[in-house]
């Protein structure tokens, strides 16, 4: 049963087996089909949901996007990143 | 049943809707209903009232042909459904065959024919989801309402899944004779370890609008409904997430049927006929293009039957003129078209449409009159195989 979450940098979130990320060649973006449901996602999500794995935490993966977005500073990635994962948790999109 | 529900990460990402009619949607979803072939007999079926038989079903190589083809016209989801699916004996391959191309598959079962090994061959085969119907909690009223004795076997059939490793969708269809035990229902659903939970609401074509004064709840009821629904939302909310639409019936606008006609969606007959929605069998003007006749690119694009709906130049008032009209796009052709004979009609659902009364009749009489007897679903009428 899916537990109702609060995500900190030291969670380590993976999409519910319900759930299944792809990039869609037809719309040009990554999406996450769902039973009758599909959440389009924009590129910065895309970026993130990429890596989710049920590996990394959270903190892996802002540390992964300072990488590869040279000169943003941390915080406002690690802030971006929470609040882009958060309502997906909230929508079942993302389990611990 | 099968409206995909589309969530978009950012507000700026809606769609431009002045554009919207001028240009072809990518299709997110395909239903295929495998055969009309069921053990139950549900008097709210949403099969049309006349039935294929087996010997008009589309082959194995076939239906492959046409889910290759969706995924070419940008399509992300297959749903198989019936009819009882589990009675076609390739279900697993055209699931393997769906997943090995990219699809996300959906099984949507009545689960009295299923047992753990054939679950097993389909989550091998890549099933993402299963969808398990249940007529009430109570089992004898359960069994009555589907014509068949098959409660007890879809509370087992749902414990398998669970087992195999598989999420879980309760779709309880809730009216008139059922829906004193919604409570219950979303307490199964939880014992169960379902993720979600389908409180549908029984729509008037079809079957059912012959079974309407049977099935259509009092006020009292939907209210107590919404309430109990609000209620367990918020309570399990992580839990289990609870899919719930009020009839329309007792809505002032109508639902967007499919997302618009010829938007989001297509429905694949037993027989290969493609449709843009599973009840539009009733639209009987409409002549549907055959998956062994034509692609589905070519059937999204030019099929008569897609093209009649598609956009708002076909609307009459007061639909042309409304704000609305691309938001709800006209609402449910097949339910405007059984109840006031005009196929271009506004939804009677709508407050502004001039046939609201032919609803407002029976709802100003729901609750008095005798629960009539059920109509159940069967295959009578022969068609010819032409």
């Amino acid at each position: 049963m899916t537990i109702l979450l609060t995500l900190t940098e030291e969670s380590i979130p993976k999409l519910p087996r319900h759930a299944k990320l792809r990039y869609d060649e037809a719309r040009k973006k990554w999406i996450i089909n769902a039973p009758e449901r599909v959440f389009e996602l924009d590129e910065i999500a895309g970026e993130v949901m990429q890596l989710v794995n049920g590996v990394s935490s959270v903190s892996e993966i802002i540390d992964i996007l300072l990488k590869k977005f040279e000169g943003a500073p941390r915080d406002v990635i690690a802030k971006d990143v929470l609040t882009m994962l958060q309502p997906l948790a909230e929508k079942g999109f993302i389990v611990l | 049943m099968t409206d995909i529900e589309l969530e978009k990460q950012k507000s700026d990402n809606k769609i431009s809707y002045h554009n919207v009619k001028e240009r072809l949607q990518i299709p997110y979803a395909v239903l295929c209903e495998l055969t009309h072939r069921c053990p139950l007999s549900c008097p709210y079926c949403s099969n049309p009232v006349e039935l294929e038989k087996k010997s008009n079903e589309v082959d194995t190589e076939t239906w492959k042909k046409a889910l290759t083809e969706a995924v070419k016209i940008g399509i992300l989801q297959a749903h198989f459904s019936g009819g009882e699916p589990t009675s076609r004996k390739d279900l697993e391959e055209l699931v393997q065959h769906a997943s090995s191309i990219g699809l996300y598959t959906n099984l949507i079962t009545s689960g009295v024919l299923i047992n753990e090994e054939r679950l097993k061959k389909l989550y091998d085969a890549g099933l993402d989801h299963i969808q398990v119907s249940f007529q009430d909690t109570d089992p004898e009223n359960s069994n009555r309402i589907a014509g068949y004795k098959g409660h007890e076997r879809k509370l087992h059939t749902a414990k398998l899944i669970r087992k195999v490793g598989l999420p879980l969708t309760v779709n309880a269809v809730m009216h008139r004779q059922n829906l004193h035990n919604l409570k219950s229902m979303i307490d199964m659903a939880v014992e169960l370890d379902a993720e979600r939970l389908e409180v549908a609401q029984v729509q008037y074509y079809g079957w059912a609008l012959k079974n309407q004064t049977a099935f259509l709840p009092t006020r009292e009821q939907l209210d107590t409904a919404t309430e109990i629904v609000e209620e367990a939302r918020i309570r399990l909310k992580g839990v289990l997430a609870i899919d719930y639409v009020v009839p329309d019936y007792y809505a002032r606008k109508p639902k967007s049927c499919m997302g618009g006609w010829g938007r989001q969606f297509l429905n694949i007959s037993p027989a290969g006929k493609v449709l843009p929605c599973h009840a539009a069998e009733s639209l009987d003007f409409l002549n549907f293009d055959n998956i062994k006749d034509n692609s589905l690119s070519w059937i999204w694009e030019h099929s008569e039957s897609f093209n009649r709906f598609r956009g708002t130049a076909w609307m009459p008032e007061p639909c042309q003129s409304c704000d609305r009209k691309e938001i709800d796009w006209g609402g449910c052709r097949c339910q405007a078209f059984a109840l006031t004979g005009d196929q271009n009609a506004t939804d009677p659902t709508c407050e502004l449409s001039p046939y609201r009364h032919v609803l407002d009749e029976p709802l100003a009489n729901v609750g008095k009159e005798d629960i009539p007897d059920f109509i159940y679903r069967k295959i009578k009428v022969q068609r010819s195989t032409t």
